[in-house]
């Protein structure tokens, strides 16, 4: 289990990590989500040992990370795939792994046919890899000493759909076994497809959290009206939480109560339903709006 | 497999040993292909550098001694290189992000590093020393004269540390500035343009004459060449080895030790 308590990193008068806390639990998959930049890599970075902590605490299974002895076969890590020396073979990669770990080298081809690294692929130099290809050698290299916590960063990125199939299946076994995982995602739809937690991160701090079931339920009514504005206006002065969702409003109210204030102003409707199918989607847009670089929609109260 | 025994952190485990370390770092000098053709060219200089010897020097020349001075020079440039990549390789290829993730003891990590580098650089020069023997008979034979062997047992220490030294040398640049072109900037400036400043300021300055053996580190390594050191000499040697070789590397692996691995 990997726990985060009250972790901060700031770089001068930046706060790259703010406050953050949270705890990754064993047999679930953990998908951390934001935009980039938003903390992600430097909170694992920091988990690892590699950056130190301005404050706060970050442990596993109740010790710190450079105080487990041998760590590549009790915590599987994978921070950056493309960080890797170009002039190695992707075989040489995991020889040098496998050593350190007083690992057999047979290790390193049964993990090589586990990620589907070819024989003549993995004599090949990393620099003449895809993305996809390194994110798989990562992904044998954070798997060869077979430990039981795995911290990815965005190891789905630069794979296929099919890959993220793989992924999926791979890290839903892992978590089945007990296993604890941790990944990081900027993009929404491989946090959905292989999370069960979901911690959203917006500028160093944890915006959002909870099972994927309860994050995807949103709450309230996406509405499109003829006058957007003048609906919400009106919402806004009915004390409601109005968000703008793309062309239309998402407001906190069920929709037979936004059917009535629209009738009340006589205002004409043109979409009415429950918010329930946005998805993630939304949710991620509306928690990191607030805290994004791109500032495209005005957020609560943007018309009053 | 329950899951409270997959949840747990074994602390009991063993560590890793230090000789999987050097093996492991030892493996990294030869493993990519600017590492190997480093390494040939080390050999391939040696066996250059004794061919000229044979084929240009006078027939008076054809010492041991001038062999040694041939490859010693190569050797001298090209082993701090090899020290520098070893290093600089973790940052400049981001390779580190791996490394101290499996060995979170940075402080193992540099040792093992420096011996490995140290290591290798004392297989070569006991090559370069055999190659140079070889093309010292060749060349007598070839010249008609008899092999000059004027090179004293304690000089092969001497030569040996002086490329040791050098290889430390660039140990501790690559240490210090943890990227390769600085680090090589650095060696070569250490090594061509800093000689050249003292060597004009100890002409002009006489208070600095009698201070240049004391602080200029290439200075003070010229008497192992000739293998004559006396307890002054390797006074000066220390002191201005701990100017420039342990206080810098001192800093650098400081350094290593507290920065943040991107």
């Amino acid at each position: 289990m990997i726990t985060v308590e009250h972790l901060t990193k700031t770089y001068g008068p930046h706060r790259a990590v703010d406050d953050v806390s949270f705890a990754c639990q064993p047999g679930a998959v953990t998908g951390f989500l934001g935009p980039n930049g938003a903390g992600k890599s430097t909170t694992m970075r920091i988990i690892t040992g590699l950056t130190p902590a301005t404050s706060g605490e970050a442990t596993i299974g109740g010790i710190h990370y450079r105080d487990i002895p041998n760590p590549g076969t009790q915590v599987g890590v994978l921070l950056d795939a493309s960080a890797q020396h170009a002039g190695r073979t992707g075989r040489e990669i995991l020889a040098l792994s496998a050593v350190t770990m007083g690992l057999p080298m047979t290790r390193v081809e049964e993990m090589l046919e586990l990620v589907s690294l070819t024989p003549s692929e993995s004599k090949r130099r990393v620099k003449n890899y895809s993305l996809g290809m390194r994110q798989r050698l990562g992904i044998a290299n954070a798997l060869m000493g077979d430990p039981k916590i795995l911290i990815l960063d965005e190891p789905a990125n630069g794979l296929d759909p099919a890959g993220i199939h793989w992924m999926r299946s791979l890290l839903r076994m892992y978590a089945d076994r007990g296993g604890t995982v941790l990944l990081s995602s900027h993009l929404l739809h491989e946090i959905e497809v292989i999370a069960d937690e979901i911690l959203v991160i917006g500028q160093g701090r944890i915006v959002a959290g909870g099972t994927k079931e309860e994050l995807l339920q949103t709450a309230g009514t996406f509405v499109k009206a003829e006058d957007r504005d003048a609906l919400g206006a009106a919402a806004t002065a009915a004390g409601l939480t109005v968000v703008t969702s793309g062309d239309g409003l998402r407001i906190e109210a069920d929709p037979i109560e936004i059917g009535r204030l629209a009738a009340g102003r006589g205002l004409v409707l043109a979409e009415l339903r429950a918010a329930d199918g946005a998805g993630l989607e939304d949710m991620f847009l509306q928690l990191t709006s607030q805290t994004q670089r791109d500032h495209v929609a005005p957020t609560t109260g943007g018309v009053a | 497999m329950s899951a409270t025994t997959m949840e747990s952190i074994h602390t009991d485990r063993p560590g890793i040993p230090f000789s999987r370390l050097l093996k492991v770092e030892l493996r990294k000098m030869f493993d990519t292909r600017a590492g190997r053709w480093l390494m040939i060219s080390i050999g391939v200089l040696a066996v250059i550098a004794t061919i000229s010897v044979i084929a240009f020097a006078p027939d008076s020349a054809i010492t041991y001694g001038t062999f040694a001075t041939a490859f010693g020079v190569p050797l001298n440039i090209l082993l701090p290189v090899a020290a520098i990549l070893l290093v600089t390789g973790e940052w400049s290829q981001r390779s580190g992000l791996t490394t101290f993730t499996l060995v979170p003891n940075r402080g193992s990590i540099i040792w093992a590093k420096a011996l490995a580098a140290v290591l290798v650089g004392v297989v070569s020069i006991i090559f370069a020393f055999v190659v140079g023997a070889l093309g010292n008979v060749l060349g007598a034979a070839i010249n008609g004269v008899d092999p000059v062997w004027d090179v004293k047992v304690e000089q092969f220490f001497t030569i040996t540390l002086s490329s040791i030294l050098a290889l430390l040398l660039g140990f501790t640049l690559g240490a210090l500035f943890r990227n390769t072109a600085a680090a090589i900037v650095g060696y070569f400036v250490y090594g061509f343009v800093l000689p050249t400043i003292f060597g004009i300021l100890a002409a002009f300055q006489d208070w600095f004459k009698d201070l240049q053996p004391w602080i200029d580190f290439n200075f003070a390594q010229t008497p192992l060449f000739d293998g004559n050191l006396g307890g002054q000499e390797w006074a000066q040697l220390g002191v201005s080895g701990l100017i420039w070789l342990v206080l810098p590397l001192a800093l650098g692996v400081m350094l290593i030790m507290r920065s943040e691995v991107k």
